[in-house]
Parts: structure tokens; sequence; C-alpha cells
């Protein structure tokens, strides 16, 4: 069966007003998913993880522009799609979720107007019917009282209560891809737990693929099935989650999971990465991630490191970790 | 929400307080009152009378009191010209004032909203160049030359138009459009910025996301938000308008307060010019009170912040 | 870095960023213009605008019948020559508009710092005072304050910048307050600078740019609620020319269809306005973007 979501090559560009300078916000992104699994896109801020979601939803700002690549989502390419068919699946087959609730629901209305708009928008269902679903969605996010609190505004609701809002907005029409950028960066700690619960309880139910973007090396271990570690723009080392975290290729990957603090290394200091991550409007020649690598040689400053096939799914782009072969298939 | 209004309340009457004292403190304390206060041509003895009367020679705090109690009773003194109590004369007036202000506020909304958005909605382009020339034209060009001019093309030259009074509905026409043009400017300014804040905000990325169509996300989430900022601002402006307007209601000859004033200075009529600085200024702050409220019940937010 | 070398240094980044494109030649050159004509007006205009002789009134401009080439742009109604009364006004819009901008600036600004900076009673006070003179709309405020110290060429100064000194101070007063939070004035309390000391090399010099842009901002609105003051009569007094006194005269041959006299001054008026504003608008991009809000 063919993946649900397949990615090859992407580039999406930021040009500035005059057109004189161009940002390589996602450059050559290549990856797969398939249907019911968890990709989690993991990198630093910059490095391009929300536009690639973005990409993917077509939804970018004026001053960036696609350059090339597929995006193919059960087995229809998205990326030349008139808006007014991308229109009827975004929402529908294509979700995404925002990282501050607070901000991403209107405050002048209520919780389940806003969850009921999609609804009607989508699937026509009539002003009461939409009404009793928001009810029921709340119900499966897991809200207590959710027939008081579907007439009740944002304001009104704790941050936890929000963001389960926000993800009852995206499961509401039933879609096959949920896209979550960054989604408990803004709750606290306890709360972080009992979301994440819920979003798997919820996959599990419906059966639904998701893309999990975060910063937050221990949501991808316990929530995803798939990494792709992304860094300037491109995508570094992608490949089964215990793959990835017990043998990690690429030096940036390496330092990403060794800064992670165990319990038990009181006594060592925390390792922090050297350096910062690049402008990505002036990015450094050959590998971006050079002027930081340990492990640095001549090729990394000269030339950017291809894909390189490491084990079965796993690959990376570094001219260390995998010098020899060249334009590998993948998967 | 109480706590609110309570606050909000102390606010305002700080502020009129102010304001009376302010008043009162500039006529009293440059050169002779009572010269002002005053027929112009009286004699000695009626300037005299007139420093017993007011108590001129008592302490200020005391003539303040004095002055306070006596507007808290409605008594803004006579003019001198027409012979009636102050206050009558205002109030006389005041309707048409406000006709004026309403019809003017009318065509700044109608002009300015819809042009804010469009120039938002489709930035950068065409439209948006219209509308800013459109806006800077009304914010430098003062109203009364404006007003002056329209009288020479649309009654002189064209003769389709009165010039002046206040007769019928064509009579409106000018001195509106000519007092409107500023704030249609201001109106579609804030409404142009406040979208583009609006279109670029969370909820709207959101609303996007979900796929709902582009007309529904303006309409109904953009707009609504867009709109507070714009709303209020134009509650305020109605209220300068009637203030403001002494120019225009001067060239148009139009009845109202402005004009009022105009003729308190030009017949050298102290109390006119007084009280109707007073009662501008004092409904002003009143009208900030009354908008701030009402922003608390538009925005649920605002309510519980306070 | 201490008050004096910020200072200089944020004067030389101001004139560097007056480099940068987008500069408006043309406001800036009809504003320079308008100045050269204010300074030169006693060469350049060919009448004295101030005398008219009673045979030769409202004569229209020269290309019209009726106009003469003695009188390029016609005569008002007591045959006063209009040219030189447009040049000779724009003398007066100059000392009186860049003047009471200054005066409104000066005590707005030290307000406005003194406020911001020590706070408490002082800052409650001012603030207080700030609010509700700002609610008064400036032409009333204008037109009472001309009632009651009457109208001359001096007291118009005074007064604009008695109305007009509110909007430096709140703006100033903002910027005050985030200032005093930054680092250098920090370490100028912990070397045990007096707050006087502060307020002039440390915080002035950086409220400065503010000042300016609101300067050239102010500029026209203040040019505007004169010329309405003068059409009033309560503004400059006659026989000296201002724009605004100008059109209060044009507006007796209105209805004859004189209508040089209306639409040549108002023309004046609207291009000194405009230019300052568009000078202003370009300034505050520019030199300050916190104030694009204004």
């Amino acid at each position: 069966m063919s993946p649900l979501l397949e990615v090859s090559g992407l580039c999406t560009q930021y040009v500035s007003a005059r057109g004189t300078r161009v940002t390589r916000a996602v450059d050559d992104v290549s990856f797969t998913l398939e249907a019911g699994r968890t990709l989690g896109i993991v990198g630093e801020s910059g490095s391009g993880k929300t536009t690639l979601a973005l990409t993917l939803m077509r939804l970018l700002p004026p001053a960036a522009r696609i350059a090339g690549g597929s995006v193919r989502f059960g087995g229809e390419e998205l990326l030349t799609k008139p808006e007014r068919e991308m229109r009827a699946i975004r929402g529908k087959r294509l979700a995404m979720i925002l990282q501050d609730p607070m901000a991403s629901l209107n405050p002048l209305f209520t919780v389940g107007d806003q969850i009921a708009e999609t609804l009607r928008a989508h699937e026509s269902t009539p002003r009461r019917a939409a009404w009793k679903r928001a009810g029921e969605l709340l119900a499966a996010v897991n809200i207590a009282a959710p027939l008081r609190r579907v007439g009740e505004y944002p304001h009104q609701l704790s941050g936890g209560m929000r963001q389960r809002v926000v993800g009852a907005i995206g499961i509401s029409c039933g879609p096959q891809l949920l896209i979550a950028d960054e989604p408990t960066t803004s709750l606290d700690v306890t709360i972080q737990a009992q979301y994440l619960k819920l979003l798997g309880d919820i996959q599990r139910e419906r059966g639904l693929a998701m893309i999990f973007i975060t910063h937050n090396l221990g949501i991808v271990a316990r929530m995803c099935d798939q990494v792709a570690v992304m860094y300037a723009g491109r995508l570094v080392e992608a490949g089964p989650v215990r793959s990835i975290f017990n043998e990690p290729a690429h030096p940036y990957t390496r330092a990403l999971i060794e800064s992670i603090p165990k319990f038990g290394d009181a006594t060592e200091r925390l390792t922090a990465i050297e350096g910062q991550p690049p402008d990505p409007a002036a990015l450094p020649p050959g590998c971006a991630f050079h002027p930081r690598c340990p492990y640095v040689i001549d090729r990394c400053r000269a030339e950017a490191p291809p894909e390189s096939q490491l084990a079965r799914q796993h690959h990376a782009r570094c001219w260390v970790a995998a010098p020899a072969t060249v334009g590998a298939a993948r998967g | 929400m109480k706590r609110f209004i309570v606050k909000r309340l102390g606010y305002a009457i700080l502020s009129l307080l102010l304001l009376s004292l302010t008043i009162f403190l500039f006529v009293r304390l440059t050169g002779d009152p009572a010269v002002l206060l005053v027929e112009p041509g009286a004699s000695k003895e009626d300037l005299a009378a007139i420093h017993a009367q007011l108590g001129l020679d008592r302490p200020l705090w005391v003539q303040y009191g004095q002055f306070m109690s006596s507007l808290l009773r409605g008594d803004l003194g006579n003019s001198f010209y027409y012979r009636t109590p102050v206050l009558d004369l205002y109030l006389s007036r005041l309707p048409y004032s406000l006709l004026l202000a309403a019809a003017a506020m009318a065509f700044s909304l109608l002009v300015g909203i819809p042009t804010g958005i469009l120039a938002a909605v489709r930035v950068n382009r065409w439209w948006d160049s219209v509308g800013k020339l459109f806006a800077l034209l009304g914010l430098s060009l003062p109203s009364f030359w404006v007003g002056l001019v329209m009288i020479l093309f649309f009654s002189v030259y064209l003769g389709w138009l009165p010039s002046s009074g206040s007769g019928s509905a064509l009579h409106v026409i000018m001195p509106a459009f000519a007092l409107g043009w500023y704030f249609a400017a201001a109106h579609m300014r804030l409404t142009r910025s406040s979208m583009l804040e609006v279109l670029g905000s969370e909820y709207v990325k959101l609303a996007r996301l979900k796929g709902l169509p582009e007309a529904l996300v303006i309409a109904k989430h953009a707009f609504k938000n867009a709109l507070i900022p714009v709303l209020t601002l134009a509650g305020i402006n109605l209220v300068i308008m009637v203030n403001v307007a002494v120019v225009v209601e001067t060239v148009f000859a139009w009845p109202g307060v402005g004009r009022l004033l105009y003729e308190g200075i030009s017949f050298r009529d102290f109390p006119v010019v007084q009280a109707t600085v007073l009662i501008g200024g004092a409904m002003i702050v009143v009208v900030n009170f009354f908008v701030d409220i009402l922003y608390a019940v538009i925005d649920p937010r605002i309510r519980y912040e306070r | 870095m201490n008050g004096s070398r910020a200072a200089s240094l944020t004067v030389a980044w101001r004139f560097s960023a007056l480099r940068v494109e987008g500069f408006p030649w043309i406001p800036t050159a009809i504003l320079g213009t308008i100045a050269l004509v204010a300074i030169f007006a006693n060469v350049l205009a060919p009448y004295n605008p101030e005398v008219g002789v009673l045979g030769d009134r409202f004569r229209p401009p020269a290309w019209q019948a009726g106009g003469s080439e003695a009188h390029l742009l016609g005569t008002d109604h007591v045959g006063r020559d209009v040219l030189s009364r447009l040049i000779f006004g724009a003398r007066v819009s100059m000392v009186v508009g860049f003047t009471a901008v200054i005066v409104a600036g000066i005590l707005g600004t030290v307000l406005g710092i003194l406020s911001g900076y020590l706070g408490g009673w002082v800052d409650q006070v001012i603030m207080r005072v700030t609010d509700t003179w700002l609610a008064l709309p400036a032409l009333t405020f204008a037109i009472f304050l001309a009632a009651v110290v009457g109208p001359s060429e001096m007291n118009i100064v005074i007064i604009l910048g008695a109305v007009y000194w509110t909007r430096y101070a709140r703006v100033i007063r903002g910027e005050v307050l985030s200032l005093r939070e930054r680092d250098f004035v920090r370490l100028a309390i912990v070397a045990g600078c007096s707050k006087k000391t502060i307020m002039r090399r440390h915080i002035l010099p950086n409220v400065l740019n503010s000042a300016i842009v609101l300067g050239t901002l102010m500029l026209g609105v203040v040019i505007v609620t004169e010329a309405a003051l003068s059409f009033l009569g309560v503004g400059v007094p006659p026989p000296k020319p201002a724009w605004g006194l100008m059109l209060a005269d044009g507006k007796k041959g209105l209805m004859a269809g004189y209508w040089w006299l209306t639409v040549l001054p108002g023309l004046c008026i609207m291009l000194m306005v405009l230019s300052a504003n568009l000078l202003g608008d370009w300034l505050r991009v520019k030199l300050d973007p916190q104030l694009r809000q204004l």
C-alpha cells in the first residue's frame, strides 16, 4: 500500500521585499509517512519545521514561495492543486493544531462556535447538529461538563482545556493526518503528559497519522514511530525512533541526544551544543552544521552532503557518518 | 465588572474636576478676570461691582468653590449678547451640532471602514494606494478650507447646493463632508492597521487551517475583532466632532454650538466661550467613560481583566 | 558609555539614517522653498503686504480677464497684492509653526522625562493633567486661551505650545519608562550619578529621536490649528498677512466668485502641511519604529 504522505525534494523559500534576498527555509526535504503512524520532526527554532508544516498545508505567507518538490497526500499531488480544492482538504483530511491555544482561538466567539464552524464548512452540518457534535467532541477530548463548556469563551477555560479544544477542532472532521506544531510547549508540565496521552488515545481510536513538530526529544521518544531531524532547513537525519536514539549518526542528532540530562549523572555538567544556529539568510557553505561540528573535515566546509542510507529506513546527510553511499533510495 | 466601572468612574470624575480647575485658573490668573467677565464697554462702576459680586479679592480656593457650586447648579452665567442663560443657549444649539456630527460620522464610517478593510485585504496593491492618498489628503487639508472650496464649487459655480443655513437635507451635505473627511481618513487608517494586525493573528491562521472559505474568515473572524478599536475611536470622535466643528459651522453658518463659540469670540461674550469649552470638554470625558464600558461589553476579556 | 558620547552617536546615526532610500525629496524641497521664501520675503514680495490701494480691489489673477501683470495673483478686498501677502504669510506660518512646535516640544519633553523617570506623585500629577488636556480638543482649548489672553503673534505661539505639549509628554514618558530599565541607565545609577545628571546625559539624548519625529508630525497640525484660529479671528491679528486670515477675508468675496482669495492661501497651507506630514511619516518609519503606532 502506498504511504499516506510522500514528500520529495520539497523546497520553500522566503523572498525579501525587494526580491534581493532569498532565504531557503526548507531545502530539499523528503520523507514518507504511512497511515496511522507518527512522525516526529525535531529541530531548533529557525530550523524550518513550522515552515515545512505550513508548506504541507499550502498556507504560506505572501513572502514565501514553494520553489520545488512534490507532496503527495493520499495519492494526490498537493502542490499543484487549485486553492478551492486545497481548502476542501484543509481541516477535513489534513488538519493542523498550533502552539498557543490562547492565540489560536478567537476571543470573541464561543468555543462551541469555533468547533461547529469547521463542521458546517466541510460537512454542511446544520447548526443544531453541529453544536451537538461540538459537545460530543469536547467530551471526546476529555473536557469535563462539555455541554456547559460548549457555550463558554476561550478566556474562561484553562490553558490545558483550551489546547484540548484546539485538538477537538483538529479532529472534528475525521482527518487522515494531523499535524501538531509544538502542541505542548505552552502547557504546564503536569498537563503536558495528560495531553500527550489524549493525543495518543485519539490516534489509536481513529487510526490517525500524526506529524509531531517539537524540539523536545522526550516527547519524540514517547509518541513517535519515526523521527526526522531538521537543521537549517535541511533534513539531516531520519529514521525509526529506536534507530535514531540508539545509533544516532549525524553529529547534530548525537549532540541533541547527549544534551538530554539523565538521572544518575548528577555529577556531570550539562552538555550543550557549542555555537548558535545559523542565520537562515546567511548559511555557511557546505554542510550548514560544520561550524559547530566536533567531527568536521575539510569536505564538510566545501560541499553539502547528500542523503545517504545507513540502515533500513535510516538515512543521514553527513560526510563523516555516511560517506560512502550517494543518492540512496529511501524506505 | 463592577470594580472596573467604579475605577473608570473615578477617573472620569477626576478628569472633570481637573478640567474645571484648568478653565477656572486660566481665567482667574491671567490679567484682570473682571475685564473678561464683564460686558465690553462697561464702566468703572460695573467693574467694581463685578469684583465684589464674584469675590475676586477672596482667596482662590474660595473663588473656585463658588465657581463649582454655581456650575453644579447649572448656572453658567448669562450671555452678554443674547441676555439669556448660557446653558439654555447651548442646549438650544446642541441638536444642530449633533445632527451635523452624526451626518459627518456616518460619512466617515461608511467611507472609512470599507476602504480600510479593502486596503488591508489588498495590501500594497492599487486599492491600498488610493486609500492612502485619500487618507493623506483628509488628514492634511484643513476642514474649513475644504468647506470653502466646496462652496465655491457647488454653490457659486454649479449652484447645486445651498451655501449656508440649515433648512433642508441639502444644507447638511457639504458641512458633513468637510467635517467628516478628516475623520474618514483617521478611521480608514485605523481600520486598515487593525485589520492587518488581525489578519496576521493566530486565530485567523487557524481559521484558514480549518479550511474555511476566505470570505468567511474575513467577514466573521477578522472583521469583528478589527472593528473594536475603530468603533471605540468613532465613539470618542463623535463628541470631538461636535467640538471642532467650530470652523465648519462658521463657514456654513450652521447654527450649532460651534457657531455659538464663534459668536462668543466675535462679540467678546466671554461667558459663552467659557461655557462652551467647559461643556465640550465635559462631554468628551463622559463619552470616554461610556466608551470604555462599551468596550468591556463587546470584548469579554476586558471585563475580567481589571 | 557616557551620555555625551551616546548623544553624538545618536546624532551621527540620525544623519546616516537619512541617507537611506525612500527619502521624500519633494516634500522636503517644498518645505525648504517655503522656508527660503519666508526668509527672503522682503526681497521677493513685490508689494507691501499690509497696505492696499482701495481703487484696485478684487483684481483677479493675471491670467484671467480683468487681471493685470502688476498683480500676478490678484488683489484682495482692500486692494492688497495677494502674491506679496502669500509670501509674507509664509514667514508668519513658518515662524509661528516652528516656534510653537519647539515650545511644545521642549515643554513636553522635559515634563515627559520628569514624569517618566521620577515616577511617584510627580508622574501622577503630570499624567492626570496630560490626560485631561489631551481630552479637550486642541482647537477648542486654543480658542478659549486666545479669548482669555487676547490674540497676538506671541500669544498664539505660547497658546499653541501650551495646548500641544501634552502630545509630546505622553510619548516621551512612555519611552523614558522603557529606557529606565536599560543597562546603561542602571550602570549610571550604580555609579552614583545624580538623578538630574542621568536625565540630562543619558535619557535626554535617547528620547531626542522621538521628539524630533513628533515635531515634524506636529508641525502640520500646528499650522492647521493656527490657520483655523486666524480664520476665526483669534489668531494672528490683522493686518499681518497670515494664510488663515487671508481665508477669512477671502470668504467675503466667495459668493461673488473671487476664487483666488480662497483657493490660493489654502493651497499654500495644504502644500506646507502635506509636506510636513510626508516628511514626518518618513522620519517616523526610519528613525523610530516604535512610534509607528502613532
